[in-house]
């Protein structure tokens, strides 16, 4: 896909093209599951959409993913991207859990990614969920317990 | 820093009111529609904006998105023009709020537990920190009346707690709540179902719950009992006054030290007076020292109410790690309100655990298919790459999880200053946090850790894990305490400043100590019993 698009959100062509690469490493489409990747068009667009808040930590992440690749990470080999992306995501630093954020709750919003989930594609409001009532025999055991509070005022007992 | 007296300078000055309450959260909407019965002239300010149902997450497919966004519990990240910054850069827990008619009920979970009656007596009971200067059976009535407004669902019968009865029914155990049960019946320890602001049948004028699952930033169907739609709407038929985005800057005083009213910004930025006979402020355990302290004045050169010197001290948050683990069958997920049940099993004192006082042990059920992602990948269970597909299928809706409300006691190291620097969107002095977790507390929080542990092994739970990292459950507590000695609290026995006559606090800076639950139930518990010591005493208020 063309990248140049994007141009105006925030992120260079070039660290679009990363964005994007990172994205198909990190979450790769499956046909064993029938999913898409993180780098389909529809689901990187709506990433790219959303970075908001997330921009300036995303284009932190990209470039320790450069300084990681020793360069143009999107120009590596498949072997040596997939360790650069690796490399990164493993660390444990606030500008890679906002890079993480920003890929993994656009893509399980995707209806595609939903429906192969066996979730229905929509928000919770207004259908709401039904919940089974539960087992509430069970609280018989506890309801037979003696008054478990402290009182020094002894005034409820 | 202000004058002594009521500032007459060119600014606006508005009519005078008989009651001005500072923030229209869980306490000031409890006590303004509490003394709207007086027929004084009431007015509350609230810099933030009233909330439209539609304008929740969960009317839209980015719902779990948002919740890192515009409806973050945090307010620097989500930075919305009615928010203050918070310097929490020196605290080990990140501090949460909102600002907004509803205040923090908008972003609460709707968890609602009371205090328990040894709360108030911890001195006297375990010898440490202080009494409070009322006990349970004087708020009793209170929590009455605030469970009748609010409607609270619960279950009667609660050996952890005196006798009293939920108004509407409980939640649903679901599957995962009959999981835990079954758990904690093998292990011989207390449950409960939890009581929670919920509406689980229609409630005056309210919709039942239909189990949306995304309680805590706001509910879209108007179950969840924020008071924006329990106490305000009853409030402002009993023509109580609310301006919104209108920040305050300061209470001002007159030559005799009583307080003569607040300097704030309107909606459209001007800088206003507005004068009144009685001011009450809340705006929580961040917000009210924040306020206190930006009023010094001549006369009150440490602070407005501060001859203590313990206006911002003694903050407690409430630590509260969660421990987590999955099953090999599909639970609630992120189906019906979080909170399921309460173990107030390790709440009372054992001096045989290794520390004082206790936890409230908070089964929740699981989250949703993006924050399941998020927040696994974050803690290293979910692989990024070709095994991510089938290791996320093993834990969504798979999710036990259990938060160790643990008690947070009061030490005047923690604090609430003035930042030097930062300052909000109005130029004013934004609050600078100083926080570190007591020992007491770190051996507390351990042993919940172990004992949550263990009740998900016998859950049947694997890959079990407990999350140290505390992000804040946003309970700011104990920043302008109550007491009977003025030298060593701030109000009196009945909300009353010991230095300012006419100036009273409701929310939770008055608290004492923390207990190990959530608080907005004993918030607004207090907030009307001291709105009925003001009706009580008008004769004699400032005396």
């Amino acid at each position: 896909m063309s990248t140049g698009e994007y141009s105006s959100t925030g992120l260079t062509r070039a660290e679009l093209r990363e964005l994007n690469r990172l994205a198909a490493i990190a979450v790769p489409a499956s046909a064993e599951y029938g999913v898409p990747g993180a780098d389909d068009a529809v689901i990187f667009a709506d990433i790219v959409g959303s970075l908001g808040r997330d921009t300036n930590a995303v284009r932190e992440a990209l470039g320790l993913l450069r300084d990681i690749a020793g360069g143009d990470f999107a120009g590596l080999d498949r072997a040596t991207a997939a360790a650069a992306a690796m490399a990164l995501l493993g660390r444990d630093e606030p500008a890679i859990a906002a890079l993480g954020r920003v890929m993994l709750q656009c893509y399980y919003r995707d209806h595609r990614v939903m429906r192969a989930l066996g979730r229905e594609p929509r928000p919770p409001y207004p259908k709401g969920h039904d919940l089974e009532p539960g087992d509430w025999s069970l609280l018989d055991a506890v309801r037979s317990r003696p008054p478990m509070w402290r009182d020094r005022d002894q005034r409820g007992k | 820093m202000a004058a002594d007296d009521t500032p007459d300078t060119a600014r606006p000055r508005d009519e005078t009111v008989d009651v001005l309450i500072i923030g229209a959260g869980a306490s000031g909407a409890a006590v303004a529609w509490s003394l709207a019965e007086t027929r004084m002239r009431i007015l509350c300010l609230e810099q933030g904006d009233w909330i439209k149902p539609s304008d929740f997450p969960s009317n839209g497919r980015d719902w779990e998105a948002r919740r890192y966004a515009d409806f973050d519990i945090s307010p620097n990240r989500r930075a919305r023009d009615t928010d203050y910054p918070i310097n929490d850069d020196n605290s080990a827990m990140k501090i949460a709020n909102f600002n907004g008619v509803g205040g923090g009920t908008i972003l609460f979970t709707a968890h609602y537990p009371r205090l328990h009656p040894s709360d108030f007596r911890v001195k006297t009971l375990d010898g440490v920190a202080d009494d409070w200067p009322i006990d349970y059976w004087t708020l009793e009535p209170y929590f009455a009346e605030n469970d009748r407004m609010t409607g609270v669902a619960g279950l009667a019968g609660d050996p952890a707690y005196p006798p009293h009865r939920p108004t509407l029914p409980p939640v649903p155990l679901g599957r995962t709540g009959t999981r835990y049960a079954r758990a904690m019946n093998r292990l011989g320890w207390h449950w409960w179902p939890s009581e929670v602001a919920v509406a689980t049948t229609e409630y005056e004028g309210r919709a039942k719950c239909v189990n949306l699952g995304h309680c805590t930033p706001g509910c879209a169907q108007g179950a969840k009992a924020s008071v924006d739609i329990t106490y305000w709407p009853h409030a402002l038929r009993a023509r109580v006054e609310l301006r919104t985005r209108c920040r305050v800057r300061e209470i001002t005083t007159d030559g005799r030290g009583m307080a003569s009213g607040v300097v704030y910004y309107d909606a459209q930025g001007m800088e206003r007076f507005q004068p009144a006979e009685i001011v009450i402020v809340a705006a929580n355990g961040i917000g009210t020292p924040r306020l206190l302290l930006n009023s010094a004045s001549a006369r009150f050169p440490n602070g407005l109410a501060n001859s203590s010197g313990l206006v911002g001290k003694n903050l407690m948050l409430h630590p509260w790690p969660q421990v987590i683990g999955y099953v090999d069958e599909e639970l609630d997920g992120d189906r019906g309100p979080q909170t399921v049940m309460w173990s107030k099993e390790f709440y009372e004192t054992d001096p045989a655990r290794g520390f004082v006082r206790g936890y409230t042990l908070q089964f929740s059920r699981g989250t949703g298919p993006a924050n399941e992602a998020i927040t696994s990948a974050a803690a290293g269970r979910l692989p990024w790459g070709k095994d991510h597909h089938r290791v996320y299928r093993t834990l969504l809706y798979r999710r036990l999880m259990i938060g160790v409300a643990c008690e947070d006691l009061p030490e005047e190291h923690n604090r609430v200053t003035l930042d030097p620097v930062l300052k909000d969107s109005h130029g004013i002095p934004a609050p600078r946090i100083d926080y570190t977790i007591g020992e007491n507390t770190r051996r507390m929080m351990e042993h919940g850790i172990a004992r949550a542990s263990e009740i998900l092994a016998a859950a049947g739970a694997n890959n079990i894990a407990a999350s140290r990292v505390l992000n804040s459950p946003g309970h700011l507590l104990g920043t302008a305490r109550m007491g009977l000695d003025p030298e060593r609290s701030v109000v009196n026995a009945w909300g009353r400043c010991h230095d300012v006559k006419n100036l009273f606090i409701v929310d939770g800076s008055i608290w004492v100590t923390s207990g190990g639950v959530n608080p907005t139930c004993t918030i607004q518990a207090l907030a009307l019993y001291i709105a009925d010591n003001i009706k009580q005493r008008l004769a004699t208020l400032f005396d």
